[in-house]
C-alpha cells in the first residue's frame, strides 16, 4: 500500500515538474530521467511488485491516482498550458478506454476512433449554436450520435472480417474528414467556433475564484473530464469484470468457438462497438468545449492512427497503458518542441518497434484470472 | 452533355482505372503468396512518384534534358527503390510477424505507411506542399474527326496496359511466376519442391511495390502534380478494388480497378456537386460495395476449420 502511495506521488511529483518546465534542454534531461528511472525499476522487479500491490489492492489504484492528478492539478492551478495538456490526455484517455473495448476486448478493428470522437465534437458545435438544450444533456447528445454513426458502421464491418473491416473503418475515417471538408454548412476546412459551456448556471470558461486563489478556467474542463475519465474507467473496468467481458474475450479469441457455445457474436461487437464510440464521442464533445474550436484537420487518418498508437504503446487491453500510452503520446511533444513536427512520424516508428519487439505493449493486461475469485 | 466532354470523361476514367488496377494487382500478389494485407502499399506508390521527381529534377540540374532519356531514368529509379523498399518491408516487417494474429501484420504495415507518409512530408523539401511533376510525354492533340485527344493520355494508357499485360505474362507464363502461384497454393508443397520460399515472397513484394511505383509515376505524368497524402486515397481504392475483384484473383483486381473508376465518374458527373463530393462518393461506395459483397464480386474461396 505504502509503495502505491509512494508511487503516486513521486508520478504526480515528476508529472509537475515535466509539465512546468520551459527550458528545452531541461524537458530533455527530465524525460530521459523518466525513462531511465522506469528502465532501472522495470531491472529490479519495483514494477512487478507495484503491479503485484495494485491487484492486491484493486480499488486503492484508481483512487491514489484521482488523488494524484488532483494535487496535480492545484499545483499547476494556473498554468493554462499545462492543464490544457492534462485535460486532453485525460479525454483521450476516455476515447481510448473506448477503443480499446472495441479492439483489445472483443476485437472488432477500429481506424476511424479520430472521427468518432470528431462526430462527438461537430455535434456539440452544431447544437449548441443551434439550440438552447442544456449542455450537459449535448455532452451525452454528442456521445449518441457518435454511437449511432457507428451502428450504421457495424453493418458493413459484421458482415467482413480482419482486414477488410479494417478496409472500412479507414475509409470511413478518411471519409468523414473529407465530406467535413467540402461540407459549407458546417464551417468547411476553416472549422467552428463554440461558445464557452455553462453547466448548471456556472460559466465553465470563467476564471474561478476561491478565496484569495485565481484558478485557471481550464481547471473547470478537466473537472469535467476527470469525472468523464473516471467514469470511462468504472464502465470499462465493471464490463472486464462481468460476464460480459468474458463474451468479449471469446468473440476476440475465436469466433467460431464463441458460437458453438452459443455466445451470439454479432450482438457482442455490437455492444463493444456503440459503448466504445459512445465514450469517443463523449471525449470528442468535451475536448471541443474545452478548446473552443473545431476543424476537419483535428480529425484526420492520423488522428486516429494516434489513438491506435496510443492502445499499442500501452498494450492491448490493458487499463493503466491507456494512460500510460496517452502521456507518451500527447505531452512528449507539446513539451519536447524539437520532436513536434516529427512526432507522428515518431510514434509511427514506435508502434513497429513494439509491434516487433515488445507485441504485447508496455503495461501487458493482466491475465485473467479464474481460480482465486469469480463473479 | 456533348461528346467530346463524354470522351473526357472516359479518358479521365479510364486513366482512373488503369492506376487503381496497377494498385490493385499489388494488393492481389501479396496476398496471393503471403495471405497478408499490405497498408503500405499506397504510401509505397506516393514514395515512387516522389523518387521520380527526384530524379527528374536531378538529371535537370545535371543538364539532362532529352524528355524520354529523364522518364526512362524516372521510371528505373522510382521502379528500384520502390521495388527494394517493398522487398525490405516483406522481409523485416511482414515475414517476422508470419506466425502473430494478423492484426499486427496490419498494424505494421499500416503504421510504416504512415511512416513513409510522414517521412516525405518532413524531409522533402517542402514536403507538405503539392509538388509540380515535370511534364515528359508530347501533350498535342490528335484530331479523331471532330474529337480531340491528347496524345500523352493515350500513351499512359498504353503503358499502363502493356505493364498490366507483362505483369500477366510473367506470372501466367514464366518459371518465376509458376513459383509464385506455387507459393500462393500451398505454401509447404512449394518448398517441398525446392522452391525458395523467402525469394519468392520477397521478389513477389518487389514486384508488386514496383507495379505500384509504375501506377504513382503514371498519376504524376497525368495530373503533373504529386502531394505527400496522395497515396492515401490511391491505396484505399486500389485494396477495395483488389477485394470487389475476389483478392487473389488476377483479373478481379483489374476489373475492380476499372469498376471502381466507373463508378467514380458516372458519380462525379451524375450526381449535383458530384465533383467536390468526389472523394465522399468514392469512400462511401467502397463502403457500400464491402457490406453488399463483403469478400468480392468474384468471390474468395473460403472454408473455416472446425
Amino acid at each position: 500500500m505504502t509503495l502505491l502511495a509512494l508511487a503516486a506521488a513521486a508520478i504526480a511529483a515528476y508529472a509537475a515538474v515535466l509539465l512546468h518546465a520551459e527550458d528545452q534542454r531541461l524537458i530533455g534531461a527530465l524525460i530521459v530521467l523518466g525513462f531511465g528511472t522506469a528502465a532501472a525499476a522495470a531491472k529490479f522487479g519495483l514494477l512487478s511488485r507495484l503491479g503485484q500491490a495494485g491487484r492486491a489492492h484493486p480499488r486503492l489504484a484508481p483512487l491514489l491516482a484521482v488523488a494524484a492528478l488532483i494535487a496535480l492539478i492545484l499545483v499547476l492551478r494556473e498554468d493554462h498550458f499545462a492543464l490544457l495538456m492534462i485535460g486532453t490526455t485525460l479525454l483521450y484517455c476516455v476515447a481510448c478506454w473506448g477503443l480499446n473495448l472495441q479492439f483489445g476486448r472483443a476485437g472488432v478493428v477500429n481506424f476511424a476512433g479520430a472521427a468518432f470522437f470528431g462526430t462527438g465534437a461537430y455535434t456539440t458545435a452544431v447544437l449548441a449554436a443551434h439550440t438552447a438544450l442544456p449542455h450537459w444533456l449535448i455532452v451525452l447528445l454528442a456521445g449518441a450520435v457518435a454511437a449511432l454513426l457507428g451502428s450504421l458502421l457495424i453493418l458493413p464491418i459484421l458482415r467482413t472480417r480482419g482486414h477488410y473491416a479494417a478496409l472500412i473503418t479507414i475509409a470511413f475515417g478518411i471519409l468523414f474528414k473529407t465530406f467535413l471538408e467540402v461540407n459549407d454548412a458546417l464551417g468547411g476546412p476553416q472549422g467552428l467556433k463554440l461558445p464557452g459551456f455553462t453547466l448548471f448556471g456556472w460559466n465553465l470558461n470563467d476564471n474561478i475564484t476561491v478565496g484569495e486563489q485565481e484558478l485557471s478556467f481550464y481547471v473547470a474542463y478537466i473537472a469535467l473530464a476527470l469525472v468523464l475519465a473516471i467514469f470511462a474507467f468504472l464502465l470499462v473496468r465493471r464490463l472486464e469484470h462481468s460476464w460480459i467481458g468474458l463474451n468479449f474475450d471469446a468473440v476476440r479469441m475465436d469466433e467460431l468457438a464463441a458460437t458453438t457455445f452459443g455466445i451470439n457474436v454479432a450482438r457482442w461487437k455490437i455492444t463493444a462497438f456503440s459503448i466504445g464510440n459512445f465514450l469517443a464521442g463523449l471525449a470528442g464533445s468535451v475536448q471541443a468545449t474545452m478548446l473552443g474550436f473545431i476543424a476537419p484537420n483535428n480529425f484526420t487518418l492520423s488522428d486516429s492512427l494516434i489513438m491506435i498508437s496510443i492502445i499499442l504503446l500501452g498494450g492491448l487491453g490493458s487499463f493503466w497503458g491507456v494512460p500510460l500510452g496517452a502521456a507518451i503520446v500527447l505531452i512528449l511533444p507539446e513539451k519536447l518542441q524539437v520532436i513536434q513536427e516529427y512526432r507522428f512520424l515518431l510514434f509511427a516508428l514506435l508502434v513497429v518497434a513494439v509491434l516487433l519487439l515488445r507485441p504485447q505493449g508496455l503495461v501487458p493486461r493482466a491475465q485473467r484470472s479464474f481460480t482465486d475469485r469469480i463473479r | 452533355m456533348d461528346s467530346a466532354s463524354i470522351l473526357q470523361h472516359l479518358v479521365n476514367g479510364a486513366m482512373l482505372g488503369m492506376m487503381y488496377a496497377l494498385v490493385a494487382v499489388g494488393f492481389t500478389l501479396f496476398f496471393g503468396v503471403l495471405d497478408v494485407i499490405k497498408f503500405s502499399h499506397g504510401d509505397v506508390l506516393m514514395l515512387g512518384a516522389f523518387t521520380a521527381l527526384s530524379a527528374a529534377l536531378g538529371l535537370s540540374a545535371a543538364g539532362i534534358e532529352q524528355p524520354l532519356l529523364q522518364l526512362a531514368l524516372m521510371l528505373v529509379a522510382g521502379i528500384a527503390l520502390t521495388g527494394l523498399v517493398g522487398a525490405l518491408v516483406g522481409r523485416y516487417l511482414v515475414l517476422p510477424l508470419k506466425s502473430a494474429p494478423a492484426l499486427n501484420t496490419l498494424l505494421i504495415t499500416l503504421m510504416f505507411g504512415t511512416a513513409l507518409r510522414e517521412a516525405v512530408r518532413v524531409f522533402y523539401p517542402q514536403g507538405s506542399n503539392p509538388k509540380p511533376f515535370p511534364r515528359l510525354l508530347p501533350d498535342d492533340a490528335l484530331q479523331l474527326g471532330a474529337l480531340s485527344l491528347r496524345a500523352d493520355s493515350l500513351l499512359l494508357l498504353a503503358l499502363g496496359a502493356l505493364v498490366i499485360i507483362a505483369t500477366h505474362w510473367l506470372i501466367g507464363r514464366t518459371k518465376l511466376g509458376l513459383a509464385i502461384r506455387a507459393v500462393a497454393q500451398d505454401e509447404e508443397t512449394a518448398k517441398i519442391m525446392g522452391i525458395n520460399y523467402t525469394k519468392i515472397v520477397l521478389i513477389t513484394f518487389a514486384l508488386g511495390s514496383a507495379l505500384a511505383a509504375l501506377a504513382g509515376i503514371i498519376n504524376g505524368l497525368y495530373y503533373n502534380e504529386i502531394n505527400f497524402s496522395m497515396g492515401l486515397n490511391l491505396g484505399v481504392i486500389g485494396f477495395a478494388a483488389a477485394i470487389v475483384g475476389g483478392l487473389g484473383n488476377f483479373y478481379g483486381a483489374i476489373i475492380g480497378g476499372f469498376l471502381f473508376a466507373a463508378l467514380q465518374t458516372i458519380g462525379a458527373v451524375a450526381i449535383p456537386f458530384g465533383s467536390s463530393y468526389k472523394d465522399v462518393f468514392a469512400f462511401a461506395v467502397v463502403i457500400a460495395l464491402m457490406a453488399w459483397k463483403p469478400t468480392g464480386l468474384i468471390a474468395e474461396q473460403e472454408a473455416q476449420r472446425v
